[in-house]
């Protein structure tokens, strides 16, 4: 029931820091942060009030850096070497979803890249990447750049994610042009007088926005939109919680340098011209993946009764035969019930299979179920 | 005069007539958060101290609850296997977790009382 330190290293902190403990957030170490994990409604009515109104998240952890060449062809050409994503022809504005592949087409990283609709940044991909990856991504790029594009990390930006069906009219008030946004899409505005990059998308299945900031103007960013009707803040708990409903892949637990985005069910982030054309790490397995299928796949599994299965639990047949292992598991409060993912062989992996997931030294019957287990709500 | 006692698990046992009614303690609840899912264990079973005989889990994580003394368990709360939540609401009320018929009442001279418990709570956080 306590939090253990792995290494002697001070926690770092965000910007946020002071806000969080103002809130009466309960830090928690995280991927060498102190974070909050919840504030004072705790981790159920946290997820609860995001479904039904707005959370403000602190994300300022992850890692935001900005790709720089000369032109958006020559960054988007160096960073699709080292993604499956098609980069060249994301719109200005445009944001995807993608993956830092390995050779073997494991996924070193899982990121989100934008390419910014300012003119003053054409050249310039925004990166997001995970927090426990930054140095491990930022080393694997930096590495496999041409001498004309490089790599610059912003440590020196927050990052706040308000998700949930009231965020776009918290946000309307501060920031009318976000309005327009599409699932997707950002665009560098004032929130309030205040410099951002608001970009539409988050890690909840709801819709909302992710707000990268300058770190000193973060707090009071941050208090304007707590200041919004129906916002409140909320921990990393609920992010976990309400992100594993909506079926998103957790780097580390659900996805890793052994898993490939076909298996981890994300091939359709993977844009028909990178398919045809190739031309990333690992690109022959992928192909022939998309091509005649892998052995496994990741998977939604409800069990039947109330006990959560945890990540680790072993998933195996009613036969008894062992099929694979649970990569994220909880309990559901939208469902008010346990949830779980994991990685089951293709002639088990159709919805409504029975399994067993065992739990304590206990079979527990449980079934194969469709992701999302909660359907998106994206603005699209 | 029921006598009460506490654990180092964050366990609490009340001994009336032999039969001791075990729960978690307040303090255990407020750290797990939102409990979502409690395992009590079958009636007759007979359990040595330190087993652990049930389980609580939260949003967060889960617990192990330990039999704070030996016995042969002879009552068990279904109330809070079907409402989770009352562990939070009423940990070292109505939301006990089974009563054990003490087998070596010795074992409580062992266990904090509640100004010892205090203590080991304050000086572990």
């Amino acid at each position: 029931m306590s939090a253990h330190r792995t290494t002697d290293e001070p926690l770092r902190r965000t910007p946020l820091h002071r806000l969080n403990l103002e809130l009466g957030a309960k830090m928690v170490p995280f991927a060498g942060y102190d974070m909050p994990v919840h504030y004072r409604l705790g981790i159920l009515k946290e997820h609860l009030h995001t479904r039904a109104k707005a959370g403000l998240f602190d994300v300022s952890h992850m890692g935001q850096a900005d790709l720089v060449g000369p032109d958006h062809a020559t960054t988007a050409l160096a960073l699709e070497k080292l993604v499956p994503a098609d980069v060249l022809n994301l719109a200005p504005g445009q944001q995807r979803y993608s993956q830092l592949l390995n050779e073997a087409g494991g996924i070193i990283d899982d990121l989100m890249l934008t390419r910014p609709a300012l003119p003053a940044h054409a050249g310039r991909l925004y990166l997001v990447v995970n927090a426990s990856r930054k140095e491990v991504d930022y080393d694997h790029i930096s590495a496999r750049l041409p001498a004309n594009v490089r790599l610059e990390p912003a440590p020196n930006r927050a990052l706040l994610a308000l998700q949930g069906p009231a965020a776009n009219q918290a946000m309307l008030a501060l920031s009318p042009p976000t309005n327009a946004l599409a699932f997707m899409m950002g665009a560098n505005v004032h929130v309030d007088g205040i410099d951002c990059h608001v970009s539409r998308s988050g890690y909840t299945g709801e819709d909302g926005f992710e707000i990268s900031v300058a770190a000193e103007r973060a707090e009071e960013l941050a208090r304007l939109l707590l200041a919004q009707d129906g916002v409140e803040p909320i921990g990393l708990g609920a992010r976990d919680s309400l992100r594993l409903e909506a079926g998103l892949c957790l780097y580390g637990h659900d996805i890793d340098e052994a898993t490939s985005p076909v298996e981890a069910g994300l091939a359709w982030s993977i844009q028909k011209r990178r398919r045809v054309e190739g031309g990333f790490p690992g690109a022959r397995r992928i192909g022939e993946e998309l091509a005649h299928g892998t052995k496994r796949r990741r998977v939604g599994i409800r069990p039947d009764g109330r006990a959560p299965a945890r990540e680790g639990s072993e998933i195996v047949a009613r036969s008894g035969e062992r099929l694979g292992t649970v990569t994220s598991g909880g309990f559901g409060p939208s469902l008010n019930g346990p949830i779980a993912m994991g990685y089951l062989p293709q002639s088990c992996a159709a919805p409504a299979t029975p399994v067993n997931l065992m739990v304590r030294g206990k079979a527990l019957g449980a079934s194969v179920a469709a992701l999302p287990f909660v359907p998106h709500r994206y603005a699209r | 005069m029921a006598v009460e006692r506490y654990t180092k698990d964050h366990e609490w046992v009340r001994v009336e007539d032999g039969i001791g009614t075990v729960g978690i303690t307040e303090h255990a609840q407020a750290q797990l958060g939102d409990i979502v899912f409690v395992e009590v264990p079958e009636p007759g079973r007979q359990a040595k101290q330190g087993d652990a005989v049930a389980v609580v889990e939260s949003v967060k994580a889960a617990s192990d609850v330990f039999a704070p003394v030996s016995g042969e368990v002879v009552e068990v709360n279904s109330e809070i296997a079907t409402q989770p939540a009352l562990v939070n609401e009423d940990a070292q009320g109505k939301a006990w977790f089974f009563k054990v018929k003490i087998s070596n009442p010795a074992e409580l001279d062992g266990l904090m009382d509640k100004s010892a418990y205090e203590a080991f709570v304050k000086e572990a956080s």
